[in-house]
């Protein structure tokens, strides 16, 4: 009893000294530490700013400069030298439209098929099939004008011979957005996973029936937002295009084959943009616009599908 | 470390009337394993397994992990096949017939052997659309909303879902998947029904049901079971074997082996190896 009442003052100093070393604990961080975080967080929004205002301020310069030039014409007529404030994008547009189509109707089915290959078929423990991935990466990577230079000498000129018609440039420009399509399409296979196709084999089905049946069906959603990013690059390229023929003055609607030239979106901005006239050059920021409009919603469309109809496991 | 006590009585129940009964001859045989051994990329994972399975029995696998039991259990349909460093030696004969054989099919054998996954995996379909996978893609189509009904009804899940088979099989909860998996299965009518661990994501409740379901299956289905718990090995099965995981003189390299094989009852009551008594009696594991 003594020995326990006179212990209890150092206890209880005891017990506060704790109870301030917990406080501290819990308390703010150190100076230096809340100082450092912000300036880092504020670098992180600076960057995010940079890119954020680049965007802006191309919208906006183009909005300033292409929004007399908005009208219906833009869409409907034919671009002329002689009279600007009548000109449009018309056979640009159409030439456009047609060599997206041509990518798509190449890029679906090779792209899914070499996905497939890779990621159903190719046993990954082969060097050639790791070559085959290897390069397709690399390939994602090359620049765009190599492209060009590819499809003139392949495809306009060299073994295919096609000279320089709209398919021509719609080849190229397949050949070039391709390793985007199998890399996205390879992605949404992969996310599939393997208890479904053991699932499926198990019950007898074949190999082919479980690809068509269950794991295509489960992966198109992501397939389908590749193939539309790679549709949205192809649209914006032009320097391919320079190379295998899209002359840049076209007035007459375009056809895949016919032999008169083809222009196309970009380039007819660019061959606008050239000129040192008021009023092309606002013809050529509403053309910006035109494209700028068309390709968010695309890439819109893309995100939204992926989060809407994308299989969640 | 292992402690052997002595006379170490088992601590698994088993119905009175089994305990002395003599293990029961196999009447009529549906896989028989002689000298099978399985590598994956050249190393063996189980190796020396020779043992029958019977027709329309329950047989379980046990043993530790990593004993080979899934290995083993994958042999009997040929799933191995899919794994490409795998590879099955020895002898497996499946009603007499050379299931490895230079004529066989594994897709013609997966028809006809089913298998029920740890994890329930559910197709990302309705749950008639589940059920309906197997005969549509072997291309029976006829009275497809009766085999469908049937399998429901045979794997207990019908009174559950009847009014609901158009909706996804994800909204499902675990055991249901479980047992829409068994239906799925049992929609090919198959011969015999494969089930790795099928219990082991589950509750106790769905588990219940499921052992309840396999006894019932077992009229019309040869069932073997790999489950890494003891009493539900007891519980089901009408033959247990146990499987042991082997080192190589120099410890380099580790194997399953299987120990004994033989009538449930004997294995929980009276083993006739001390590795087997210790195993089941909880004392390693
Ligand atoms: N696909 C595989 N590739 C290589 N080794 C494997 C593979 N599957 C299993 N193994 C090996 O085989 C042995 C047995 O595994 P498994 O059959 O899964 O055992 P259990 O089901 O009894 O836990 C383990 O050592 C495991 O690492
Ligand atoms: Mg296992």
């Amino acid at each position: 009893m003594e020995a326990g009442r006179a212990t209890a003052p150092r206890n209880r100093l005891a017990v506060a000294g704790a109870r301030s070393t917990t406080e501290a604990m819990l308390r703010n961080q150190p100076r230096g530490d809340v100082i450092r975080n912000a300036v880092f967080a504020g670098l992180l929004l600076l960057a995010v700013a940079i890119a954020l205002a680049g965007l802006l301020a191309l919208v906006i310069q183009a909005f300033a400069k292409g929004s007399s030039a908005l009208s219906l014409n833009l869409i409907t007529n034919p671009p002329s030298t002689a009279f600007p404030e009548k000109a449009g994008y018309r056979p640009a547009i159409i030439g456009s439209l047609q060599l997206i189509a041509g990518v798509m109707l190449f890029v679906v089915p090779v792209g899914i098929g070499a996905a497939l290959y890779l990621e159903e078929y190719a046993d990954s423990s082969r060097w050639w099939n790791r070559l085959i991935e290897v390069n397709i990466q690399n390939l994602a990577a090359v620049p765009s004008i190599i492209y060009g230079i590819l499809g003139l000498a392949f495809i306009v000129r060299g073994p295919l011979d096609l000279g320089f018609i709209l398919a021509a440039g719609s080849l190229t420009l397949a050949l070039l957005v391709l390793p985007m399509v199998i890399i996205a399409s390879r992605e949404a296979l992969r996310a599939v996973p393997d208890s479904i196709r053991q699932g499926s084999l198990a019950l007898g089905a074949t190999q082919w029936q479980t690809i068509r049946t269950q794991v295509l069906p489960a992966s198109i959603p992501g397939i389908a937002t590749g193939v539309i990013l790679a549709v949205s690059r192809a649209l914006g390229e032009t320097a391919p295009l320079l190379l295998v023929g899209a002359t840049v003055f076209v007035t007459f609607d375009p056809t895949p084959f016919g032999t008169d030239g083809y222009s196309a979106m970009p380039v007819q901005i660019f061959n606008y943009a050239l000129r040192p006239q008021e009023e092309f050059q606002a013809l050529a920021a509403a053309g910006i616009l035109v494209m700028l409009v068309v390709l968010l919603a695309m890439n819109s469309f893309a995100i939204w599908l992926r989060n809407r109809y994308e299989q969640r496991w | 470390m292992v402690v052997v006590l002595k006379e170490q009585t088992p601590k698994i129940s088993v119905r009175p009337e089994f305990q002395q009964a003599a293990a029961p001859q196999i009447k009529e045989k549906v896989f028989e394993l002689n000298g099978i051994e399985v590598l994956y990329g050249g190393v063996s994972a189980v190796k020396d397994i020779s043992m029958e399975i019977g027709h329309k029995e329950v047989t379980a696998l046990i043993g530790p992990s990593g004993c080979g039991k899934s290995t083993l259990l994958r042999c009997l349909n040929r799933m191995n096949d899919l794994i490409p460093t795998a590879e099955v030696q020895g002898e497996l004969l499946y009603h007499g017939e050379d299931l490895y054989g230079p004529n066989v099919d594994p897709v013609q054998v997966r028809k006809l052997i089913g298998m029920v996954f740890q994890k329930p995996n559910p197709f990302p379909k309705s749950i008639y659309d589940n059920v309906a996978f197997g005969p549509r893609v072997l291309g029976r189509k006829d009275g497809l909303d009766e085999t469908v009904e049937k399998a429901l009804r045979g794997a207990a899940l019908w009174d559950e879902v009847k009014d609901r088979l158009k909706d996804n099989a994800f909204g499902l909860s675990g055991g249901q998947q479980q047992r829409l998996c068994i239906a799925r299965c049992i929609a090919v009518e198959p011969d015999v029904i494969l089930m790795d661990e099928p219990c082991s994501a589950l509750d106790p409740i769905s588990t219940g049901k499921i052992e309840d379901l396999m006894i019932e299956l077992k009229e019309q289905y040869s069932i073997v079971i790999v489950t890494h718990n003891m009493q539900q090995a007891a519980r089901v099965s009408d033959r247990t074997a146990f499987l042991m995981v082997e080192l190589d003189a120099e410890e380099h390299n580790r194997w399953g082996r299987l120990v004994e094989y033989d009538a449930t009852e004997k294995v929980f009551t009276n083993p006739s190896d001390k590795r087997t008594e210790d195993y089941v009696s909880g004392k390693v594991g």
